[in-house]
């Protein structure tokens, strides 16, 4: 999946100009896209062959899997934080950027010898802490790379592109597996394949330095570390505080895509088979819907669309639960999980780096992800403790019930911080 | 760094040459593992194999054949008398298989795009009966001694990378056509009061003899593992003791064998060990290594179970092992998985 947990940022006070600068993508973006498609290739593919290879291949146990799978979603959280400030602080986002995707590369070769528990647990974990140290310094890259006015349709180019590779990464693993009975040897090599195409474009085709840093380093010297820079009431001046805190009560009311489909699937009875097509249909709305709200958050606002999307998570959890069913009111929920996706993903990341300090931009960038990515993981328990206490409907009914006075809450906290961030 | 156009053009030149050597060793090592995977397939098996089209009519034992070759994961069977004589192979692939005279219960992996887990159970002549979709990969399956019911195990996961989703799903159904649904809605009892366990998990079913509604299985919920009883009827599961995972009772319904974690954590070894039912005490058998599979009784004084042959290779044998204190494990038949006596 692409970075779903990523933060979202809205443009807090300043309209658009994106009608006077004709769009011109910049190939720094087009890269990073390329090396997000390919390292989702890589990821993607393992994860959806994992559990059949750790239970079914390795005979590992059931309560071992779920430990696997629930390694260390936290500590990649927190690491986006720490890698943030490491690639503002060095002004080396790149350097950076590339010790995460090398990590994860690295954690694919282990694939191709693990045999155990703990070697597995290892290389997961490891995966998982390369993919929080390169999510914050690569957003930085991409806002550095864009124009301005079309920074929300930049990171929905760089989105759209992620999708396309979560999206092939597990059917090329099917496809494997469907050709080579018991060939998950084969799969781990393809997606190192993957891997180390998208660490060498990183490396060779994406500059150091983007133009957009050289004004900086025209500037008689870089701005040393300080722990006071990491501090919130420095966070605060730059009217980021607000911002969060919108994203953060969003994001308590994420509940993840799993519960949904499984209403969908208990509601239309349809073979438990087909449920992975349905994160294939979220994946495939998100990734067609990228770029036209992109353009609309340039062209509208960043938090009109931010909210927007929140509301189609909002109809969502409704058309989940209203009796009246049929494919088409699933193909609904899907479509409006990828409008959600589409319309917060990238365009949280823009309204971060309109509002952050440039100096900031990757500490500022790691702190939206991080406060959204626990956010949603603390929504997640919550939400299970409350679908098993009350029922499937009536929790998500709940849900759906709170998410309307947030989404007003987040429009009135965002409202208020435009005013506060219009201030030098 | 100086992105000039003589640089930036040796960049592209190095990156298609970093393409075009790493797709190449990933589709030579695709082709060859693809030839030696067809290869194996199509070699003759390891050991003597006949082919079969009906369940015999003496007492036999049925399991997943793993001997490479032709025929491998196919379910096979011996005479309960001559173990490691000719198996004969059903033609049936299947991740796990049990039996009894009337019905064969098989769970399989297609592999599909996406894969497609699903149980199939098939008549003494080897027809499908009846079949259903599997919420996940297999992992145990049961049938209780007189056929009606049928219990399978899946492993459910999410198909994300992000998603800590993951959970097992048992069922059971009736031949009749009776689907008694996922345990997981079973009210778990303890001590008389319920517990919401809102992580909880069950696996492992075994069927009590003589009491076609009654069974045991394994629930567990954080670091707690609980063997419980359950009651089709009432639709409860009700703990009996603590650290008893994977049960499989006795044909005389008198012992529960059983995996006994070595740290009493979540990770770490299995080793078997026998439950008095009636006294409540626990005997750990004599077997060194780790235990995965769930445990059969070949009568009421010795159990089977499957044991890897090596780290490397999915195949594997059935081992078998008196309940008697100091007996050592011994190898029973070689190249198997997931065993069935049917008496």
């Amino acid at each position: 999946m692409s970075d779903r947990k990523g933060g979202h940022k809205d443009q807090l006070d300043s309209t658009p100009a994106a009608a006077t600068t004709a769009f011109r993508l910049s190939p720094v973006i087009l890269w990073l896209g390329i090396v997000s498609m390919m390292t989702d290739i890589s990821s993607e593919s393992v994860a959806a062959i994992l559990p059949l290879y750790v239970t079914g291949f390795l005979g590992l146990s059931t309560i071992a899997f779920g430990i696997i799978d629930g390694i260390n979603q936290g500590a990649s959280a927190i690491v986006r934080i720490g890698a943030g400030w490491l690639s503002d602080r060095t002004g080396h986002p790149k350097r950076v950027a590339l010790a995460g995707y090398g990590l994860s590369m690295l954690a694919r070769i282990g694939f191709l010898f693990a045999g155990g528990f703990w070697a597995l647990a290892g290389i997961v974990t490891g995966d998982r802490i390369g993919k929080g140290i390169r999510t914050a310094p690569r957003d930085a890259m991409i806002s550095d790379a864009a124009q301005p006015e079309h920074l929300a349709r930049s990171f929905g180019v760089h989105r759209m592109m992620d999708n396309i590779g979560a999206a092939a990464g597990p059917l090329i693993a099917f496809l494997l597996l469907l050709l080579i009975p018991n060939g998950f040897g084969t799969v781990f090599v393809v997606s190192l394949a993957f891997a180390v195409i998208g660490v060498a474009v990183l490396l060779l085709m994406v500059p150091g330095r983007t133009p957009g840093r050289r004004k900086q380093e025209a500037a008689p010297a870089r701005p040393r570390f300080r722990w006071a820079d990491l501090k919130w009431s420095r966070l605060k001046e730059q009217g980021l505080t607000r911002l969060v805190l919108a994203a953060g009560l969003l994001g308590l009311l994420t509940i993840g895509d799993g519960f949904v489909y499984l209403l969908l699937q208990d509601r239309e009875a349809f073979a438990v088979q087909w449920f992975p097509l349905l994160y294939v249909g979220t994946n495939a709305a998100f990734l067609a819907f990228a770029v036209p709200l992109g353009r609309l958050a340039d062209r509208w606002g960043r938090v009109p669309v931010f909210l927007a999307g929140h509301l189609a998570l909002l109809a969502s959890y409704v058309l989940a639960v209203v009796p009246a069913g049929g494919t088409a009111a699933t193909l609904g929920c899907l479509l409006l999980l990828g409008f959600f996706y589409a319309a917060t993903d990238g365009v949280l990341a823009a309204l971060v780096s309109q509002v952050a300090a440039r100096e900031h931009l990757g500490a500022a960038l790691g702190t939206a992800q991080t406060v959204v990515a626990l956010s949603r993981m603390a929504s997640a328990a919550g939400f299970g403790v409350l679908w098993y206490a009350a029922g499937s409907g009536v929790a998500v009914a709940c849900v759906a019930l709170l998410l309307a006075p947030a989404v007003a809450s987040a429009a009135f906290l965002l409202r208020g911080a435009a005013a506060g961030a219009a201030m030098p | 760094m100086s992105f000039g156009a003589t640089a930036a053009r040796g960049r592209l030149l190095l990156l298609l040459v970093v393409v075009v050597f790493t797709l190449a060793a990933a589709g030579v090592y695709g082709v060859s593992s693809f030839q030696q995977a067809r290869s194996s397939q199509e070699a003759a098996s390891m050991v003597e194999t006949a082919t079969a089209d009906a369940l015999p009519a003496e007492p036999f034992i049925i399991f997943q054949n793993t001997a490479p070759g032709q025929g491998n994961g196919q379910a096979a069977f011996v005479d309960l008398a001559d173990p490691s004589g000719i198996r004969s192979l059903t033609g049936l692939m299947c991740d796990r298989v049990y039996g009894t005279r009337q019905l064969v219960s098989c769970l399989a992996t297609r592999n599909e795009v996406p894969t497609r887990f699903e149980a199939v159970a098939y008549s003494s002549s080897l027809q499908p009966q009846q079949s259903w979709v599997l919420a996940g990969s297999p992992s145990r399956t049961r049938v209780s001694p007189d056929g009606s019911l049928l219990a399978s195990t899946v492993f459910v996961t999410g198909h994300s990378y992000t998603s800590a989703w993951f959970s097992t799903e048992t069922i059971i159904r009736g031949t009749d056509g009776t689907d008694y649904g996922n345990l997981e809605q079973f009210a778990l009892l303890s001590g008389g009061n319920r517990i919401a366990a809102t992580d909880g998990n069950i696996w492992g079913v075994t069927f009590v003899p003589g009491h076609p509604t009654e069974f045991y299985a394994t629930a567990s919920s954080g670091e707690s593992v609980w063997l419980v009883k359950g009651n089709l009827t009432e639709q409860t599961l009700t703990v009996v003791a603590s650290g008893v995972e994977c049960p499989s009772i006795s044909p005389d319904g008198k012992r529960i064998a059983f995996k006994k974690s070595a740290t009493g954590k979540a990770v770490g070894m299995r080793h078997p060990a026998v439950l008095d039912i009636a006294t409540g005490s626990v005997t750990v058998l004599t077997e060194q290594r780790n235990v995965d599979d769930q445990i059969e009784w070949l009568d009421n004084s010795t159990v089977l179970y499957g044991m890897p042959r090596d780290e490397a290779s999915l195949d594997s044998d059935i081992w078998k092992l008196s309940i008697e204190a100091g007996s050592a494990p011994e190898l029973f038949i070689q190249h198997a998985w997931s065993p069935a006596v049917v008496r």
